[in-house]
């Protein structure tokens, strides 16, 4: 039985060591807990603002980060205090049904179509829906996320624009079911387009030494605004959820001082999100 | 291909830096997948023993069950468990969602068919004799159980590998459970999934080669045990 033994006293020193250097990590602040949206995780914002947040409001925010579909489907079923998300008709609905109140915009970029240099279908300056049209015309490959987010639902409402019901069967167009940036690069590897918001852009570019092999090609159309806003979750379905602690977040993110921070983030030297508080 | 030999660099940076986030990663993943094997060994290990060891009506079929369920993909595993631990689950008053609790709870319902089931084969291989001489040692039921495990050690510590390296590199469970949440849910592979997300393929590539040096440190340290146990 020796060698038994030998076995569970490695196992307890081990977790026992492994308890102790999560527990060195000492507990700050009183946690609210948040769904967000991939993008402003992957960029780095939440970490940057995580710290200030912490010595503005004592609040300890915690983020799992997940589509927007996703997002909202976490604060139905009371697993979050709060969301921040960018599919404003899909967040009216969810306040319509009465999953969430106090809905406050915070900030803005843009989403933007990339493609490969050579522009196989030509959309270079054209209009979202326009461009839109012209790849389904030239049955060009396009990369969509299909996965329910926020980036996804723009996409969708875009074909619709272009007067075009749904690509979902067509051979060019390749529903990746993946995050942003995974998606972009798999438009890259078929030499085709996709859509995604400015902010990711940046970050993959830079992944690229700026140099990437799929550019801008269609920007600054009206219909490509990306909003981003705040939700708390409606403690009247959800008694168990923070509310007080989500009134004192959302409060913050809308105060000028927080609105700056937002306006003075940087990734490699780029503005990432306008903040448009009201 | 320039991002694979960049990983292989930065994952040996990594580990001998003292990077604080990495090895919060770390810690998170060797305590859920530490204290998940300990749970499947505890409850799966006797249960191995009785479906290998005594004839009953049904065992057939109860063994059939746990070796399909040897093929449960994780993010089943993740979504039944959600649904059990979500607020408004019928598990929801535990608080385990989004904790290294609720990690535990899910990568052991993960690997408990990999320890009945291997742990049932160990038995059912064992000479037939042993019982029968126990017996007429006049061995109480826990001796008989005790020896016989004792005796079919290396395949029962092959099932507790094999389990063990299933837990510590799933992903499905991890995110879907834990969140992903920085210092305190994030485990190696949910890191992974997220700096692959973020474009930065070499730091995935790193944290990839600092998840094998784990399982190599674990099964090299079983095969001292082995060898020390002859």
């Amino acid at each position: 039985m020796k060698s038994l033994r030998v076995c569970i006293t490695a196992a307890i020193v081990i977790t026992a060591v492994s308890f102790t250097v999560i527990s060195c990590k000492r507990e700050q602040g009183q946690v609210l807990n948040m769904a967000t949206t991939t993008s402003t995780d992957n960029t780095g914002l939440l970490d940057y603002l995580k710290p200030i947040i912490l010595s503005d409001t004592g609040i300890n925010l915690h983020w799992v980060a997940v589509g927007t579909g996703r997002a909202l489907e976490l604060g139905k079923n009371c697993d979050v205090d709060i969301l921040l998300v960018h599919a404003p008709a899909a967040e009216k609905k969810y306040i319509e049904a009465g999953y969430g109140i106090d809905r406050r915009k915070v900030m803005f970029n843009d989403f933007i179509i990339i493609g490969p240099k050579t522009d196989p279908a030509g959309i270079k300056g054209k209009s979202a829906s326009g461009a839109l049209s012209t790849i389904a015309l030239k049955k060009a490959f396009f990369a969509s996320r299909g996965d329910d987010s926020g980036t996804h639902k723009k996409e969708l409402f875009l074909w619709k624009e272009a007067g075009i019901s749904s690509p979902d069967k067509q051979p060019w167009y390749i529903q990746t079911g993946q995050g942003m940036i995974n998606t972009i690069n798999i438009a890259n590897e078929r030499n085709g387009y996709t859509l995604t918001d400015r902010a990711t852009y940046i970050k993959y570019a830079s992944t690229l030494n700026n140099n990437p092999p799929l550019i801008i090609l269609v920007e600054s159309d009206s219909t490509l605004k990306n909003q981003y806003s705040i939700i708390t979750v409606n403690n009247v379905k959800c008694p168990k959820t923070n509310t007080a602690l989500a009134k004192k977040f959302t409060d913050w993110i809308v105060s000028p001082k927080a609105q700056k921070l937002l306006g003075d983030y940087k990734l490699l030297g780029k503005q990432l999100y306008i903040p448009n508080a009201e | 291909m320039g991002y694979l030999l960049e990983g292989v660099q930065q994952g040996i940076g990594l580990l001998f830096s003292g990077n604080i986030e990495t090895w919060s990663a770390i810690a998170v993943s060797l305590q859920a997948s530490l204290l998940s094997i300990t749970a499947a060994l505890i409850i799966g290990a006797p249960a191995g023993f009785v479906l290998g060891y005594y004839e009953f009506p049904g065992r057939r079929q109860i063994r059939a069950v746990f070796d399909t369920l040897l093929a449960l993909p994780t993010v089943v595993v993740g979504l039944v468990v959600y649904g059990f631990v979500s607020s408004r689950g019928p598990l929801g008053h535990m608080e385990l969602l989004f904790t290294v609790s609720g990690i535990v709870v899910a990568q052991t319902i993960l690997i408990l068919p990999i320890v009945i089931s291997l742990t049932a084969s160990a038995i059912e291989s064992l000479d037939m004799r042993l019982g029968n001489t126990l017996i007429t040692l006049g061995a109480s039921r826990r001796q008989i159980v005790l020896t016989s495990l004792y005796e079919a050690k290396i395949a029962v510590l092959t099932a507790a590998v094999t389990a063990y390296g299933r837990a510590i590199s799933e992903v499905g469970v991890s995110m879907m459970i834990g969140g992903n949440i920085k210092w305190h849910t994030r485990t190696i592979t949910t890191a992974i999934a997220l700096e692959s997300g973020k474009g930065n393929f070499a730091m995935g590539i790193a944290l990839g080669l600092v998840l094998l040096t784990i399982a190599f440190t674990v099964n090299a340290s079983l095969i001292i045990l082995k060898k020390m146990s002859k």
